[in-house]
């Protein structure tokens, strides 16, 4: 659907004020019962913070200034407490969603019997220059509505709940400056062009607008005073206008040329949504405690840096050409983990911090009663050997695609590699971090043989000196005899999870992907077979591991599967079926949690996950390189260097 | 007056209100950043807001130091607690007087009557600077208070 943002608000004859009614009752209060689906929620961003809108035009999940700080919005764990800030129909009718064509700007359509409304909303900071004249506040969220047809009666609840709704938030009312809320060191500002009523720590108000009428809000947030406070006339529409060409200009970037581009464009603008600009890191999801399974404790806060994510993402950014973004996730990779090298954890704060410890949010309900809500994550203690492979692997790509590591870079990597000689044989939690101790896993040793392997690669080319690479070699050849013999099983005709084990599981797909075993090879073809027959459902989707009760499948692990047909494994049309099997189990807005429920397709787990979307975009570039007869593991391409463009400066559209 | 005394006292005390100011945010007390608030007024970049802004404050602390000086000459006096309790004094005037006129002074800054629009868009900082959080006036009494003691013991009088 195509985007609706009218000038109307600037034209002469705009000068009719909406009218506002007299509220019975007062206002409208979300109910338990009112949980909406995972994935009936949009998100929108400035690439320091994200918020979750839902079907209803309720933000139920803000956290300023940054992903991982407290929200002040909350109803997506807890209806009567979190706090959500709603505008919305007061009469029941159809919602429709979308965002404008290729930007994180989300638009909402009510159509009720009387009109039609619709609702655009975003967060204006992304992409602000440095020099304009006009100043912009530190973090903003702008909505405007604008009613299209007939007329049609909004209601604004604006319900701000402090530390994750833990306490109330007192609600001043500034003359014309507009309503102030002080909480912790930051002020918030919620400016309306109609005026708001307060009581019991909200504000609120009914409007009836007519045709071509608007109602415009602003949302502001600063830690500094003075604050900047955005007027609320008709540069709000610049201000909308301008994030949409920023993203737009960003969007048009994309180096991609598929049948699938509106798919990979959506699934990048997501993971640039997630970015964190001012450090370079990329969080795995804007959320925390969505559940893995509805109703259970599978919760865990996501508002961290993975690192066994780094090798996919690097990937997809350098592949369609972004390279500020592969840049920065590098230099966030290399740099901001200093302070633990040459030792790696295994996730990060924004700032290369180790991520806080986990503790529970007892005050909140849940998600649908999923207990407990969780905040800091307790894998931050967890051994994971995967993750020198996954960074040395990003490296290696950076430099195969032109970049240049220097000196400093060049003896951090050396540094992991030697690390990796030194403890590759040791049993570790592995790359789905179960809560049940250490195993020898397959996949960490794959990946300890991918890190050796790359550090030799980078040698021979003349982009790492002073390696010890007669030692890596060793070491290389005997992780691989022990992949081949220990970690294949006979009678299963597949490769294990374990070493000397029975167990599957879906990361073992990868293989082919990080070079070490052809797709086509019959073992692989074997593991392959027996994955899908003890991981794989009727509808095409994947567990990640044989665990019971079941959880939600795994969606990156089908897309996983995806890149293995398209790599070799199967063929070209296997694998673009399977894509656009995998397409139908994203929402509306075409967005992707990290799990599927196999039997309503429903999202579950955080969301949306950067993860399922770098893997989305790794499946298609995949898909493509094999519609063009190119070598298929982009980051062993000799063509790779070409893709670097000449200048970064000339590059237009970027977003920071 | 002792010519040598201010440049050295002022410079000292004015580097003293910087530094209480900008711990008093980093600590939470407020959110107030003075070199920020000065520096808009002649820029709407934020990073040159605030550097501009602190070589404006430094500056205009030294000159409001001579009317301590003044001060202490006129009375033949100058010791640590007399300039505390002009600093006191101070301290008192800018929250009251000062807060209030810096709406209608400040170029960029809106106020509670006319409200924001495309050209004053800064927060007032309301009586006594409550806008800017509810311990900020007693940073600006702390920072005028160190001020004033400071240019009280280390002044010579001539």
């Amino acid at each position: 659907m195509s985007s609706h943002i009218s000038a109307s608000a600037n034209s002469p004859s705009h000068e009719r004020l909406p009218h506002v009614t007299e509220l019975s009752p007062e206002y409208s209060q979300v109910q338990p019962s009112d949980f909406p689906a995972i994935q009936d929620y949009g998100i929108i961003g400035d690439c320091r913070a994200a918020a979750l809108v839902s079907k209803q035009g309720s933000i139920d999940w803000l956290c300023w200034p940054r992903f991982d700080k407290p929200a002040i919005f909350a109803a997506l764990l807890d209806r009567q407490r979190g706090g959500n800030w709603q505008i919305s129909a007061v009469l029941s009718g159809k919602v429709d969603r979308y965002y404008v064509p290729e930007t994180n700007v989300l638009q909402t359509q009510f159509s009720t019997k009387t009109g039609i409304a619709i609702l655009t909303d975003l967060m204006s900071g992304a992409g602000q220059l440095p020099h304009q004249l006009i100043m912009t506040p530190d973090h903003e969220i702008i909505r405007y509505v604008e009613c299209t047809k007939g007329k049609i009666e909004i209601e604004i609840t604006f319900f701000p709940r402090a530390d994750y709704g833990a306490r109330a938030v007192q609600i001043h009312e500034v003359g014309k400056l507009g309503l102030r809320m002080a909480v912790g060191k930051g002020v918030y500002w919620l400016r309306s062009s109609v005026p708001l009523k307060i009581k019991d720590g909200r504000a609120f108000a009914r409007v009836m607008i007519h045709s071509r009428e608007t109602i415009q809000f602003s949302l502001s947030y600063s830690e500094e005073a003075p604050a900047v406070l955005p007027a609320i006339d008709k540069s709000i529409l610049d201000r909308v206008q301008g994030s949409i060409g920023r993203w737009q200009a960003w969007a048009k970037r994309a180096d991609y040329d598929g049948s699938n581009r509106g798919e990979v464009i959506r699934s990048a603008l997501a993971l640039k949504l997630l970015s964190y600009a001012p450090s370079g890191a990329i969080i795995a999801a804007p959320t925390t405690s969505l559940p893995e399974r509805i109703g259970a404790d599978l919760n865990w806060d996501y508002r961290f840096c993975w690192l066994r994510d780094a090798s996919l993402t690097i990937r997809a950014l350098l592949e369609l050409g972004y390279w500020y973004e592969a840049t920065d996730f590098l230099d966030w990779m290399l740099h901001a983990t200093r302070l633990t090298q040459p030792e790696l954890r295994i996730l990060y704060s924004l700032y290369g911090d180790r991520a806080p410890h986990e503790k529970t949010l007892d005050h909140l309900s849940g998600y649908k009663n999923s207990r407990p809500v969780r905040i800091g994550n307790a894998a931050r203690d967890q051994y994971q050997l995967d993750v020198y492979g996954e960074v040395i692997d990003a490296a290696a790509q950076y430099a195969f695609h032109g970049g240049n590591l220097d000196r400093e870079m060049q003896k951090v990597l050396i540094g992991f590699g030697n690390y990796v000689v030194q403890h590759w044989d040791s049993p570790d939690e592995g790359i789905w971090e179960p809560r049940t101790g250490r195993e020898n896993h397959t996949h960490s040793r794959l990946l300890c043989w991918t890190a050796l392997d790359r550090l030799i690669t980078l040698h021979q080319k003349g982009k790492l000196q002073r390696a010890p690479v007669e030692i890596y070699k060793k070491n290389a050849e005997a992780i691989c005899q022990q992949i081949k013999s220990r970690g294949w099983n006979e009678k299963l005709q597949s490769y294990v999870s374990v070493l000397d084990g029975d167990k599957l599981d879906s990361s073992l797909l990868l293989m082919s992907w990080y070079g070490f075993e052809k797709a086509n090879s019959p073992r692989m073809q074997g593991t392959y077979r027996a994955i899908r027959q003890r991981l794989g459902t009727k509808d095409g989707l994947l567990y990640r591991y044989e665990v019971y009760p079941r959880e939600g499948t795994f969606a990156i692990c089908s897309f996983w599967e995806t890149e293995f047909l398209a790599i070799g494994g199967g063929t070209l049309a296997e694998a673009q079926a399977m894509f656009d099997r995998l397409v139908r189990f994203r929402n509306d807005l075409g967005l992707y949690g990290e799990e599927i429920d196999p039997d309503t397709g429903a999202a579950l787990g955080n969301f949306p996950q950067a993860f399922t979307h770098v893997g989305l975009i790794g499946a298609a570039l995949s898909i493509r390189q094999r519609e063009k007869g190119e070598q298929q593991l982009a980051h062993r391409s000799k063509d790779a260097e070409k893709r670097r463009p000449h200048s970064e400066a000339n590059i237009s559209g970027h977003i920071s | 007056m002792n010519w040598e005394s201010w440049l050295f006292s002022g410079f000292l005390a004015t580097l003293a209100v910087s530094t209480i100011l900008s711990g008093s945010q980093g600590l939470g007390l407020t959110r107030m950043n003075i070199p920020y608030m000065i520096g808009t007024t002649v820029t709407s970049d934020r990073e040159k807001a605030k550097a501009y802004g602190f070589i404006l404050h430094v500056l205009n602390g030294w000159v409001f130091s001579i009317i301590y000086v003044l001060i202490f000459e006129d009375r033949h006096y100058a010791n640590w607690w007399f300039g505390l309790l002009l600093g006191l004094a101070h301290a008192l005037f800018v929250l009251t007087v000062g807060m209030s006129l810096i709406p209608g002074m400040h170029p960029r800054m809106a106020s509670e009557q006319h409200g924001p629009n495309a050209v004053r868009q800064l927060e007032p900082p309301g009586f006594m600077a409550l806008n800017y959080g509810y311990q900020t006036p007693l940073s600006v009494i702390l920072s005028h208070a160190a001020f004033g003691a400071i240019l009280g013991s280390l002044y010579h009088l001539k």
